[in-house]
């Protein structure tokens, strides 16, 4: 395994030093210095329906050094690349706001920095994963442990077993960088996988012990999951076959929440065959759900400009082009208002973990 | 009641006769029965006529000094300071006298030990003039006597208006410290200079003669003033020293020495060779009078008809006019004036008003001029952009007025030279020297500066209501554009409408808010073509500039990745040639401005630059002795270039003709005309429109 490492960091630090080659080769024939960027936005975005994945396109932008809207953006992505290129070298992992840190200095002679906030310098690291096709992890970027998982699942971390049933209820931190290199997959005995959009509800859950009583993992993301736990997740429905739900608020938000684990985000398109989870299903909260399970309208908030302006675009995505799914955004919109997990709690604190989620599994009751 | 009425009365009839007085009483008797019933302790009316008397005017404003500028210590310091000045300037033009005038603060003791300027409550105040002095009778009454002087009853054009401000300071002086006013004057070198000690006597409002002596004096010829007031002397807003200062800009004619309480001495030199055009006195126009005033012509007139009367003594109407305005009255134009009254008066009144009369002649004001205004500011205010604009004359209430505006923008070529470098490294969140400062507006009304009350002056106004933004100047909704800039508002006027007595803020007619707007929008519109010129420039500098930096920084990189063995000297080389090719090469050096005359065919302009200066700027260079500088073209923009020989050759044209503008400076009244175009005649046909003014290094510069 080792040995595959090298190999591929070796040929990440090629491409960078590649970048190099660019510069010189267009100095000696007197060109313009450019770069293809593919494009990272809706227009360069397709959904393949028979793969249930976002995929990206074919178009590209082109950076070149003489032009002076482009030129410090090119000048900054040498300068990324160069401090990539030096991770590679020494082996080490690094966080974007160090690489923010690391190229950031003034230049000679005038006022200006390189970089002024870290808004600059993350765009780039996304041009040149996109455009080197290689991935964070194998540029040795990690993004922040912001997820947790609990439930009968063993990994294997730097050697260490880890078993997450007997992590109490804090559970097990989910690391950002989960190939396989990094973490093991040692046994998993789960009937199903339970993504939960809030931190608050996964400690509702975890602390109700529900995984232990159905025989799930349990695994929340904080919100927008990082890619260590959509990772994590799809290597736990692809290689332990476990169905994935997905539980998040009833808002034009928890609705893209879902998709971006089902089929993938438009920004990270070229991630999605990696990340997405196509069988994942959406189990709640439904617009349907304040009906049938009797929620109060009061605990209802109304939705705002910017939550109906982004319902309306999620009606014109394609992958939410199902005849369920354009019920379901309809149905928010006419209601005029939006539910939160938490609200269940109206009810009965234990409602979600005692009732909800039982009589949803029960009744098979999810949208695909 | 009654005596509240009638103390504007007293005021407005200064010397009031006996006669007012009864009248008003016997008013007040007549409505007095009604209230007696309502309480016991009530007073009669002839017990209240007991009391009702006459209030002199020296009384009143005894009481109300803040009407005229008094309201505190420092503003009273400034408002002696400014009447004395004011007068000084008045008689020196009007007597064709170049003003020189020298301006004394000294704190006094009064017995106790000496304090610091900043704490001294007491100050004499002495204001020296070369003016056509005073004859020795006038000097009791124009110094000690309110509402006594020469500029009220005309239509003329000057600073001073009513014929209180100076007695007011005078009795200010009297009333603070006891202390009376030192007039010396001379009217000519065989005269004898006359020294006087006056004050006031405040119930009568006739001088007191203290003392009355024949001195010597060394000058020939003029006045001095001493006052002690009570005052407090504080330096930057709305102080002594901003007053003279702003007097200095819109007076460049002016020779003013100031000797500051802290015994500094600052003397802001005279720039501009000629007298402002004596205006002429004019009679009031008809749409400018009021009922009442048009009542009290009738009477006072020496005319023996209406008609007569009409046309005698009033401007722009002839007696076709005259006859017509009669004839739509229904009054015999052979009437007596005496006889018009009433209605018939009304009548005439309305109709005069609904008559269409030519506009009041304009000769009457005097403007400062669009040069005298570029001299001023180019003097006073360091900056890079000078433009002035004088509009031609318009009335309000049958008033004729000019408005001017001017303008400096910049922070001075010194500073725009220095090399932006930041001392330390920008921090995330840190900007660069982001100063918001606020532009500054002067305001002057018959060429003396308003430093009160500018929110409520009409120039003031009209500044905000500008959008400031079309001419490449940020400006926030409501507040003053932003940048460092100094507006130049001037109204001349033989009435100049203020708010108050004490002549702080011209007041928000129609008329008047309309010629300011279109003043500072064309003073606008030249700025805006010169930012937008300046910014194209710069833009185009950057640009190449930008390549330069990055092209460091990305061969680095490049070398590093390279594993640190790559020729870097030649890679750079290669992109640099590169980066100049992409960006024009030489060509956008000759392509940036240098095509045009100068300065950059903005009339009455003046463009400051590290390179030197463009524009009128005989003006600004213009010192006794040497009145005509040499010609050259226009260069301006602050572009690094290579030293080419056509530039060589100009500089030591220009050194040559400065020495035989030296040698020529007698000429200069006739040559005039060719100074704009110096010695080179066969370019004055080409440069005629753009008026292409000579240009010199910074270096020979008077700033004070």
């Amino acid at each position: 395994m080792a040995q595959a490492k090298t190999k591929k960091t070796g040929a990440v630090g090629k491409k960078l030093v590649g970048m190099a080659d660019v510069v010189i080769t267009a100095a000696q024939r007197a060109k313009d210095p450019t770069f293809e960027i593919p494009i990272r936005a809706l227009s360069n975005v397709s959904f393949n329906p028979r793969r249930g994945l976002i995929e990206m396109g074919e178009k590209k932008q082109s950076r070149s050094f003489f032009n002076v809207g482009m030129a410090k953006k090119f000048m900054q992505t040498m300068l990324v690349a160069d401090a990539l290129a030096e991770l590679q070298q020494a082996d080490l992992t690094t966080s974007l706001r160090e690489i923010y840190y690391r190229t950031k200095h003034t230049i000679q002679d005038s006022h200006e920095n390189t970089f002024d906030t870290q808004d600059e310098s993350d765009p780039i690291i996304e041009d040149l994963e996109v455009s080197l096709i290689a991935l964070r992890e194998e540029l040795h970027v990690r993004a922040e442990n912001s997820g947790s998982i609990v439930g009968p699942v063993v990994f294997g971390d730097d050697g260490d077993r880890v078993d997450c049933a007997k992590l109490g209820k804090g559970g097990y931190s989910v690391p950002s960088i989960v190939e396989p290199e990094y973490l093991e997959i040692r046994r998993c005995t789960a009937d199903f996988l339970l993504l939960v959009e809030k931190g608050t509800q996964w400690n509702r859950l975890s602390e109700d012990k529900f995984w232990r009583r159905y025989n799930c993992v349990l695994l929340t993301g904080n919100g927008q999951p990082p890619r260590g736990v959509r990772r994590l997740a799809r290597r736990l429905h692809e290689e332990h076959k476990l169905p994935v739900y997905v539980l998040v608020d009833n808002d034009p938000w928890g609705y893209y929440i879902y998709s971006v684990v089902k089929q993938g985000s438009i920004n990270l398109a070229f991630e999605s065959q990696r990340m997405a989870i196509p069988k994942a299903k959406f189990i709640g909260l439904s617009s349907a759900d304040p009906e049938r399970y009797e929620l109060p309208r009061n605990v209802g908030i109304k939705l705002n400009e910017k939550d109906i302006t982004r319902a309306k675009e999620l009606l014109n995505y394609q992958w939410f082009q199902k005849p369920a799914w354009q019920q379901e955004i309809k149905r928010m919109l006419t209601s005029g208002l939006k539910y939160e997990l938490d609200a269940l709690a109206n009810k009965d604190f234990q409602y979600l973990t005692k009732k909800y989620l039982p009589r949803k599994l029960k009744e098979k009751d999810w949208l695909d | 009641m009654a005596t509240k009425t009638s103390s504007p009365r007293a005021r407005s009839s200064a010397p009031a006769p006996q006669s007012e007085t009864t009248v008003s009483e016997s008013v007040a008797s007549r409505k007095k029965p009604t209230s007696r019933e309502e309480s016991s302790t009530a007073v009669t009316a002839v017990e209240m006529g007991a009391r009702q008397r006459e209030i002199s005017v020296s009384e009143f404003f005894t009481k109300n000094r803040h009407l005229l500028g008094f309201d505190n210590p420092r503003k009273a310091l400034l408002t002696c300071v400014k009447e004395a000045v004011d007068n000084s300037l008045d008689a020196c033009e009007e007597a064709g006298i170049l003003p020189e005038v020298t301006v004394r603060l000294e704190t006094v003791a009064n017995g106790q030990a000496p304090v610091a300027p900043s704490q001294a409550t007491r100050f004499r105040i002495t204001v020296t003039d070369n003016g056509p002095g005073i004859v020795r009778q006038q000097i009791p009454r124009v110094f000690a006597k309110l509402l006594y002087g020469s500029k009220f009853h005309r239509m003329r054009m000057s600073r001073g208006q009513q014929g209180i401000g100076i007695s007011a300071a005078g009795m200010y002086g009297q009333l603070t410290t006891g202390k009376p006013v030192k007039v010396i004057s001379r009217t000519g070198p065989r005269a004898a200079a006359h020294y006087f000690e006056v004050q006031i006597d405040t119930k009568k409002n006739e001088p007191l003669v203290h003392e009355n002596k024949q001195i010597d004096w060394a000058q020939p010829q003029g006045t001095e003033v001493a006052l002690e007031v009570e005052g407090r002397y504080q330096k930057g807003r709305a102080s002594v020293d901003e007053w003279l200062e702003q007097t200095s800009i819109a007076n460049p004619h002016v020779r003013l020495v100031y000797h500051t309480p802290e015994g500094e001495t600052k003397e802001y030199p005279r720039t501009y060779h000629e007298l402002p055009p004596s205006p002429k006195e004019i009679k009031p126009h008809p749409y400018g009078i009021e009922f009442g005033a048009l009542l009290k012509m009738l009477q006072d007139t020496k005319s023996h008809t209406v008609a007569g009367f009409l046309a005698s003594d009033f401007c722009r109407v002839s007696p076709a006019l005259a006859e017509e305005i009669c004839k739509a009255a229904k009054v015999s134009p052979a009437t007596k004036p005496r006889d018009v009254k009433h209605q018939a008066a009304e009548t005439l009144y309305k109709t005069i008003q609904t008559t269409k009369i030519m506009a009041p002649p304009t000769n009457c004001i005097s403007p400062i001029g669009e040069k005298a205004i570029l001299s001023g500011l180019y003097k006073q205010i360091k900056g890079e952009f000078y433009t002035a604009v004088s509009r031609p004359p318009a009335v309000y209430r049958g008033y004729p007025f000019i408005i001017e505006a001017g303008l400096a923008f910049g922070k001075g070529p010194e500073e725009a030279a220095k090399p932006q470098q930041a001392s330390v490294p920008l921090a995330e969140g840190e900007d660069q020297g982001n100063d918001t400062e606020q532009a500054r507006v002067i305001r002057y009304a018959n060429r003396v500066p308003l430093l009160y009350q500018q929110s409520a002056c009409a120039t003031f106004k009209a500044v905000l209501s500008t959008t400031w933004r079309n001419y490449g100047v940020s400006q926030s909704r409501g507040a003053l554009p932003a940048g460092p800039m100094v507006i130049f508002v001037h109204m001349a006027s033989v009435w100049v409408p203020f708010t108050s007595e004490s002549k702080e803020a011209i007041a928000d007619y129609d008329e008047i808010q309309k010629e300011i707007t279109l003043a500072l929008r064309e003073a606008g519109r030249r700025l805006g073509i010169f930012l937008r010129r300046r910014e194209r420039a710069a833009s185009e500098f950057r640009r190449r500039n930008i390549f330069d930096l990055y092209i460091e920084e990305v061969v680095a990189a490049c070398n590093r990745l390279k594993g640190g063995n790559l020729p870097t000297e030649k890679l750079k080389e290669q992109l640099h040639k590169i980066a100049s090719s992409r960006t024009g090469g030489l060509k956008t050096d000759e392509a940036l401005g240098k095509t045009g005359a100068g300065p950059e065919g903005l009339p009455h302009s003046i463009i400051v630059t590290a390179e030197g200066i463009e524009g009128e700027t005989e003006i600004a260079q213009q010192t006794p002795g040497s009145p005509v500088v040499s010609v050259n073209t226009a260069e301006a923009e602050p572009i690094v270039r290579p030293e080419s020989t056509v530039k060589t050759k100009r500089g030591s044209k220009e050194k040559s003709n400065v020495g035989k503008g030296r040698s020529v400076g007698a000429t200069k009244a006739k040559a005039g005309q060719q100074a704009l175009f110096g010695d080179e005649p066969s370019s004055k046909k080409q440069a005629a429109p753009l008026k292409k003014k000579p240009a010199r290094t910074t270096a020979t510069r008077k700033r004070t």
